[in-house]
């Protein structure tokens, strides 16, 4: 495997991470203005993602960071491109980042309300852009022989990238529900596991709805074929098996599964992209490539010891950070913040 | 034209933001380690107040950590955003150590604030104590990183340019680029200068009022000490940095003097001057004798290079252009930074040599305190302007010598797109810029103790009189 191949695999991971393990943290943000009706609900909510969201959100960070290192034409074409979602999305994180440490430093209900509803657009923003930015990625942009994007943000919007916005948004909201019933108790418990039973049909019926347009879209279909592999399949299987899941209440294993639905749809995406990382709607051979958006083989070589040794420690002791807060939150509890 | 017009946009906007980020990151560095100071001593002590003052700065410290992180995301991205062609050209180079810092620091800090912050009653005290040391190694570590990659900007090392590219050839080069040795060491300094004087400043504020004495005059002392053993090291540092930049960014350490013509043998230091850029010539110009042969030589002797020759040589050297930095500005930045710096030298010396003996003599210095209270805008003062002077006494490079920064824009990202983030940036800037000033007058008013929940730590407490709320 060539460590081309590599970096392609280990930035794939980051944004996996990033979707499993921030999306989430969306969710919950999403729902606590709507699931919270009492400030102690909606500090409770939030507290359910208190120790982890921060450390959630570096892998977006370190995912941004790794393609600038290894595919520093990927990085400057990306974000000098999606201007506008990135614009918007790096307003949203602030505002969801200030709110959660915010928000009760005062008394003052108008001052949480605020930052409350602040955190619900915080963090409903990022997952809808990331689902019209994937999108963009996997149907093609306009990039020239240079590498520049020459398109406006309005050639980022269509019916196709804006379903994937809803798509993505969506399975968050069910992810964060999901793992409300593995954090709360009692009341906002159950309102928890209604809330995903809702919203677990509704993102059911998105998602097939996008993956069967996507077939019409992208090129996913001359490149796989009518059988679209394992890994859509298994996402598609895990997908279905959630809201039975949610109905005879084996919360946990709901969790698990929806993760793991996240998880394969994420990597789907990145393999049918390989070894390509932008498409040119203009001209396929101004594709950005793993091997032309690419830095040099040593700079790689050094980077794939530094990330191999890393990564592993990180994700023991995140790992860890979520053993340590393994109990779950009651009303009338001490609550740190 | 309009490339000069958008590059102007986009350095605004980089200025502004950065300028922005790099004033809550020094404080968390150097408040993360003064807190890490404080819960040791609570561990090895027993004292309760020492976790008190551990729990009442934390505080602030979060308010602080949380714009930090939310200014911070912004850094990684807008190298793509608005300077894409920059980032092609040195993300071989340029990308591996912010990769690194987010990788080995990001993580670190922000998993092991969560535990600090939720940990009180889940963690055993010595893992609680580990994590804010964590934090503090953490976002120590991440200054380390940041600078490897502005280190290279100054001083490029480590590379070859390969087919129009840069590209990594030396790993080891650029972590131990001359320029990082003194950066990296002065940067921290001024960040442990900076938590030290935040932290005795606002203690100063409690003593004046007579407010728990006994907690903030211990914080004072901690501070004090911190704060001079930092500030001193500090100039050491930036000595050392100097003699580095009359080697290895001659022009800079010309504009920073103002210094239009090569100086004579024994080079005089100006303290201010009266700058006429137009004419290149310093009207009025107050001199300390030999001093500039000192700073940069450690003799009596020695003759540094002035702007119009550094000029003639760069166009030998890079063909026709203007190889001048704004003279103005690198020369009153500089001074700015040296004087801030001095002046928390003497306040430092004055508090620790004759503040400690003990808490009722520190209490009845009221001028000092006030003027404590005030100097904690003075590291504010040093930092900004240092790096002004640094980056801005770099230009027309964007890195030096290699990369010229109206090369580095983004060439499909025109003016209206970077005005319109910068005014969507600088109002959501200025808006936390007024929450967080109001939020650290309401919890320094409110004081220690305010807001805390019982923690389990400690059944037999009894400090505590206020309730907790949610």
């Amino acid at each position: 495997m060539s460590l081309n191949v590599l970096w392609f695999i280990i930035i794939a991971v980051l944004f996996t991470g990033f979707f499993v393990l921030e999306g989430f943290d969306f969710g919950v943000g999403i729902l606590t203005p709507f699931l919270g009706k009492t400030d102690e609900e909606r500090r409770l909510l939030i507290n359910s993602i208190g120790p982890f969201w921060d450390a959630n959100e570096v892998w977006f960070i370190t995912a941004g960071a790794a393609m600038f290192a290894a595919f520093p034409n990927w990085y400057a074409t990306l974000f000098s491109g999606f201007y506008v979602p990135l614009f918007l999305m790096l307003l949203a994180l602030m505002a969801r980042g200030t709110a959660f440490e915010f928000r009760s430093k005062l008394h003052h209900p108008g001052w949480r309300v605020f930052w409350d509803y602040a955190a619900c657009v915080g963090s409903l923003l990022p997952p809808v852009l990331w689902g019209v930015a994937l999108s963009n990625l996997m149907k093609g942009v306009p990039i020239d022989a240079h590498m520049n994007y020459v398109g406006t943000f309005w050639d980022l919007l269509s019916p196709f990238t804006i379903l994937g916005g809803i798509s993505l948004a969506l399975m968050c909201t069910l992810h964060g529900a999901l793992f409300l019933t593995l954090r709360l108790e009692g009341e906002l418990r159950n309102k928890a596991r209604q809330t995903a039973k809702r919203i677990g049909v509704w993102t059911t019926m998105a998602m097939f709805l996008f993956v069967v347009y996507s077939y019409f879209q992208t090129d996913l279909f001359q490149k796989v074929g009518l059988d679209p592999g394992s890994l859509p399949v298994l996402a598609g299987i895990t997908l279905l098996s959630v809201p039975f899941l949610v109905y005879t209440e084996h919360d946990g294993w709901a969790f698990l599964l929806n993760a793991v639905t996240i998880a394969c749809s994420s990597a789907t995406v990145f393999y049918d992209l390989f070894p390509r990382v932008m498409l040119s709607s203009l001209n396929p051979a101004w594709n950005l490539t793993i091997y032309n958006a690419a830095s040099g083989h040593y700079s790689l070589t050094v980077m794939s010891i530094i990330a191999l040794t890393l990564l592993p420690i990180v994700m023991a002791y995140q790992l860890w950070t979520y053993w340590v807060f393994r109990r779950r939150l009651k009303p009338g509890g001490h609550l740190d913040y | 034209m309009t490339m000069m017009w958008v590059t102007w946009l986009d350095r605004w906007q980089f200025g502004m933001t950065t300028v922005y980020h790099f004033l809550f990151v020094p404080l968390t560095i150097g408040l993360a380690f003064l807190i890490s100071i404080m819960e040791t001593l609570y561990i090895i002590k027993g004292d309760r107040v020492y976790l008190r003052m551990a729990k009442f700065w934390g505080k602030l410290f979060l308010i602080n950590f949380a714009l930090g992180v939310v200014t911070g995301i912004m850094q990684e991205f807008q190298f793509g955003m608005n300077w894409s062609s920059y980032s092609r050209f040195v993300g071989d180079v340029f990308g591996a150590p912010l990769a690194i810092e987010s990788l080995a620091a990001f993580f670190l800090e922000s998993a092991f604030i969560g535990v600090w912050l939720f940990g009180w009653n889940h963690v055993p005290r010595k893992v609680h104590l580990l994590s804010i040391w964590m934090v503090a190694f953490g976002v120590s570590l991440s200054a380390f990183w940041i600078l490897t990659a502005n280190a290279f900007m100054q001083e490029p090392v480590g590379y070859a340019v390969i087919n129009g590219r840069a590209q990594m050839n030396s790993f080891g080069a650029l972590i131990t680029n001359p320029q990082l040795r003194v950066e990296f060491p002065h940067v921290w300094l001024g960040a442990i200068t900076t938590g030290s004087f935040f932290v005795a400043g606002v203690s100063a504020y409690y003593l004046l009022r007579r407010r728990e004495t006994a907690l903030f005059a211990k914080s004072f002392r901690i501070a004090i000490y911190a704060g001079l053993i930092s500030s001193l090291l500090v100039a050491v540092v930036g000595h050392a940095q100097g003699q580095l930049l009359i080697h290895s960014q001659p022009m800079k350490m010309a504009a920073s003097e103002a210094l239009w013509h090569t100086s004579p043998y024994h080079a005089p230091w100006s303290l201010v001057a009266w700058i006429d850029s137009a004419h290149h010539r310093n009207p009025i110009d107050i001199e300390i004798p030999y001093a500039l042969s000192i700073l940069s030589y450690n003799h009596t002797y020695g003759s540094v290079p002035g702007i119009d020759e550094l000029q003639a040589q760069y166009i030998r050297q890079y063909g026709p252009g203007n190889y001048v930095p704004s003279v103005w500005v690198t020369f009153w930045t500089f001074r700015l930074m040296v004087f801030a710096g001095s002046l928390m030298i003497l306040l430092a010396l004055y508090g620790a040599f004759r503040g400690l003996r003990d808490d009722e003599w520190l209490v009845k210095r009221r001028k000092y305190l006030k003027i404590m209270v005030w100097a904690i805008a003075l590291p504010y003062i040093a930092n900004t302007t240092g790096w002004l002077m640094t980056e801005m006494g770099r230009q027309p490079w964007a890195v030096n010598g290699l990369l010229k920064t109206i090369d580095s824009i983004s060439p499909t990202v025109g003016a209206p797109l970077v005005l319109m983030t910068i005014l969507g940036f600088g109002i959501v800037y200025l808006a936390f810029a007024v929450i967080d000033v109001y939020l650290f007058y309401q919890f320094i008013h409110r004081g220690p103790d305010a807001d805390d929940g019982p923690d389990e730590m400690d059944p037999t407490d009894t400090l505590r009189t206020i309730e907790p709320q949610i």
